[in-house]
Formats: structure tokens, C-alpha cells, sequence
């Protein structure tokens, strides 16, 4: 592995990113109205508020790098910039961990801000660090990235890419936890959930709240995920096509 | 001499349609080859085929005696595709540096190769605010990097002004000189004298090959315009 040829990766990536303020906006601003709205919505009851916030600062990671990654790796695609990735010394390992650590420190930034942000004005209380959220944050991310990826190979337009939103992510966030506890679900949903990344984030990202319960489990079973899927991601590169 | 690039009999059938049938030839290293042919005719699957991106139905092709595509000729081959595979957000600079740092090892500066196409002064532009010309220019740019010993050029010169152009084929040669390969393609018959040797197709088949001269000769004809057409009623 080259390192300087995964620095200029990073960099490249971040680059994209600084030419595209409106983007920047989006990662950052999205989550912090939706909490926003979250809190007016549940104004009368500061307990739910405090329930559902926490499980959905387990969501936003994944679903903004989801979409950001199925396009982004999707227009290399198209564009025929991965080709000539492929054909030139690069190894998918380092492309992958190009993007992989790029988008990591833009979800590390938008942890960190969406966080405060719920902490301070929206007076979110959490009983475990927010360091460990951010970390949370940050893994979760990382598997809307393996996602993300995996998918844009079976995409063949932008359109097309946008589309897997609702097939992939939409069940897993229904099942994650976020609208009601996994354990007070059907059984089959709770044994369906017990196989989808997304259940594991929000349950470390619950527990770290009430600062109950121990999260390494949970952080292994994301990382297994993540492998898993990286993995999977890193098949749909291909060099040779008909 | 040897030779750089050497194909036998490269067919590729796609979604049951020949795209190129039997093909043979060689390319002598040092020399520039013209891949000529209207729009269609299979020119792109050819300089796939020989970086190794296209899976071939049948043939083999060696490049320095190694086969297509293989690891150890990554940075030895570079290739520029027809349509501009760059970067659209980010500038002129930054793709070049890029492309540059994945190469490694480079022996020009970014900007001694946006020199070397005239986009010094579009440096800080970004490519999606770059004509179509300039962004194709950019394109070889991003082929010039690092130091390739086979440039493979996918209508490198389509859409530049005739002074531009001038100036490409001026570089082309200079790099042969250096004891470059160039497998360059274009749609347009009056290309073909800035080449060494030439591969005129149609269909995805080679009409004929040759030098510029010796096929002049064959057919009888002085124009390439006219020299294609009067192989293919020949045929």
C-alpha cells in the first residue's frame, strides 16, 4: 500500500467536497432542522423527545453517506475516472480507503456539530461521553459508505442510485429501533433487525445517551458489518468489463 | 526494432454483436499508429482492449512482450479516453496533481504538463467550466503524468483548433522521439500523415494497413478521404 497515493485520495476527495459548499451545507445543516423539528414536534413531551433524538443521531451518519457515496462512486463510474483508477497503479484498497477516511473526518464534523448542537440550544441530555457518540457517528458513517458503495454498482444512473434509498435504508431505519424499542417489536422484526448494521448504531448510540450498557458488542458487530460490506464494495470494482 | 504492441486476432462480441472481428497488427515501439475509421467502427473497444480494460472473446494481445492489462504495465501505459474522464469539480490543477500522485514518480510539474497543452492559464478553473476542447485537452493532461512509454490517445485531437492541433502532433512526435509508443484514433482521414503507420477500419474489421504512402499507393488515390472510400468499393 501506498500512503502518499491514499493522502492525495483524501485530498482529492475533500477537495471535491470545498468546491461544493451547497453540499457541505446539506451534511451539516439537514440533521441539525431535523432535530430542531424533532424537539417542536415533541415540544409537550421532553421524554420522547429525548428517546427518538438519541436513535436518530444513530441514523443521520448512515443515510447522508449512504447518498453521498452512491452518487459520488457512481460518477466515477460514469465519468470513467474509476476506469482510469483501475488501470493505473492504484490498488482498490487504497481508492476504497481514500473515500472511506475522506468522508469519515466530513461525518466526524458533522457528529461533532450535530451533537453540540442537540446538547446545548435543544438541551439534549446525554449520560455517556460525547466522544463516544461521535465514534458511534463516525463507524456508522462508514457503513453508509461499504453501502452506499456496494449499491452504485447496481445503479446505472444518478436517478437510479437515489432510488436504492428507499429499498435499502427505509427498512432498516423502520426496524432499527428508532420508532419503537427492538425488543417490543414481532418477533420475526426483531430477529430481522438483529441482522441489519443500522439496529447496532442506534443501539450504541441509545445506550451511550441513558449511559447504561456496555457498546462494544455493539461497536464489533458494526465493524463485522463494515468489513463485511466493504468487502462486497470493493468486488463491484472492476477492471475488465464486456 | 520491436514491437510495443503486438494483437492477434482480438475479436469482441458484445450482447451478440461483433464489435471487432479478427484483428491483427502491430505497433513498432517508437512509432505513431493511427487507428482510422469513422465513428462506430470499433476504434474505442481496440484501445480498451489493449489497456486491459475490455474482456476480449478471443485473440491476445501483448504489450512489451507482456500480456494486456497486467500489473507490471500500469505505469509503463496511459491512456486518454474519448470523452474527458476527469474530475468536473475540481480544477485544471488539481485534477493533474491527482492523476500525477496515483502515477507516482513523475518528471514534470503540473505545470510544465498544463504547458504542454495550453491550460496554464485555465489552472484554477474548474474543469466543468472548461469547453469541450479544453476539457479534452485536459484529459491528455492527466495521460501525460508520470512516465509512460505507451500513450494510447482516444480522439485526442477532436474539436481543437487547427493551431492546437498543429501542436499536438508536434508533441506526439517529440515523445516518439523520446522512444514513445502512440496508438492515437480519430474519425477524421486527414490525421493520418502525422502518423507512421496507419490501421483504416470500418465495422469493426481492418480495411487496410499501412503506411500513409503505401496506402496511397494501393488505391491510387491522393486524399485519405478519398483513399477510404475507394478501398471499401474495392472491398
Amino acid at each position: 500500500m501506498s500512503l502518499s497515493r491514499v493522502i492525495a485520495s483524501i485530498k482529492r476527495v475533500l477537495l471535491q467536497l470545498k468546491h461544493d459548499p451547497r453540499s457541505i451545507a446539506l451534511i451539516i445543516i439537514a440533521p441539525c432542522l431535523l432535530m430542531t423539528i424533532l424537539k417542536l414536534v415533541y415540544w409537550s413531551e421532553p421524554q420522547v423527545f429525548q428517546k427518538v433524538a438519541g436513535a436518530l443521531l444513530g441514523v443521520f451518519p448512515m443515510l447522508v453517506m449512504f447518498l453521498i457515496t452512491s452518487v459520488a462512486t457512481l460518477r466515477e463510474r460514469t465519468s470513467g475516472t474509476l476506469e482510469r483508477i483501475l488501470i493505473s497503479p492504484v490498488t482498490k484498497f487504497e481508492f476504497i480507503m481514500g473515500y472511506a477516511i475522506a468522508f469519515g473526518i466530513a461525518s466526524a464534523l458533522q457528529a461533532i456539530i450535530v451533537t453540540t448542537y442537540a446538547i446545548g440550544p435543544l438541551g439534549l441530555e446525554i449520560k455517556g461521553s460525547q466522544a463516544a457518540l461521535v465514534n458511534i457517528a463516525i463507524l456508522d458513517a462508514l457503513l453508509g459508505l461499504a453501502l452506499g458503495l456496494f449499491v452504485s454498482s447496481f445503479a446505472k444512473t444518478e436517478f437510479q442510485a437515489i432510488q436504492f434509498l428507499p429499498v435499502i435504508l427505509l427498512p432498516q431505519l423502520l426496524l432499527s429501533g428508532l420508532l419503537t424499542p427492538r425488543n417490543t417489536m414481532p418477533r420475526i422484526l426483531e430477529s430481522i433487525s438483529n441482522f441489519l448494521p443500522l439496529s447496532y448504531a442506534v443501539d450504541a448510540t441509545k445506550k451511550t445517551l441513558i449511559g447504561q450498557g456496555s457498546i462494544y458488542g455493539d461497536i464489533f458487530t458494526i465493524v463485522l458489518f463494515l468489513l463485511l460490506l466493504l468487502g462486497a464494495g470493493s468486488l463491484t470494482l472492476r477492471r475488465t468489463t464486456n | 526494432m520491436a514491437s510495443a504492441i503486438s494483437i492477434r486476432g482480438l475479436t469482441v462480441i458484445r450482447g451478440g454483436k461483433t464489435i471487432v472481428h479478427e484483428f491483427d497488427f502491430e505497433i513498432e515501439a517508437g512509432k505513431i499508429l493511427g487507428l482510422l475509421g469513422p465513428s462506430g467502427s470499433g476504434k474505442t473497444t481496440v484501445m480498451r482492449s489493449v489497456v486491459g480494460l475490455q474482456r476480449l472473446t478471443s485473440g491476445a494481445i501483448s504489450v512489451f512482450g507482456t500480456p494486456a492489462g497486467h500489473k507490471d504495465l500500469r505505469t509503463r501505459v496511459s491512456y486518454s479516453t474519448q470523452d474527458a474522464s476527469i474530475y468536473r469539480d475540481l480544477t485544471c490543477r488539481e485534477n493533474v496533481d491527482y492523476f500525477r500522485a496515483m502515477q507516482g514518480h513523475s518528471s514534470s510539474s503540473t505545470d510544465e504538463i498544463l504547458e504542454l497543452v495550453d491550460l496554464v492559464k485555465n489552472r484554477k478553473q474548474l474543469a466543468a467550466t472548461l469547453s469541450g476542447g479544453e476539457r479534452s485537452r485536459l484529459a491528455l493532461a492527466t495521460a501525460l503524468v508520470g512516465k509512460p512509454e505507451i500513450l494510447i490517445l482516444d480522439e485526442p485531437t477532436v474539436g481543437l483548433d487547427p493551431l492546437l492541433r498543429r501542436d499536438l502532433w508536434k508533441l506526439f512526435h517529440r515523445f516518439t522521439a523520446e522512444g514513445k509508443t502512440l496508438l492515437v484514433s480519430s474519425h477524421m482521414m486527414e490525421e493520418a500523415d502525422h502518423c507512421d503507420e496507419l490501421v483504416l477500419m470500418r465495422d469493426g474489421a481492418i480495411l487496410a494497413k499501412g503506411s500513409p504512402e503505401h496506402l496511397r499507393k494501393k488505391s491510387g488515390q491522393a486524399n485519405m478521404d478519398s483513399v477510404f472510400i475507394s478501398l471499401v468499393e474495392a472491398q
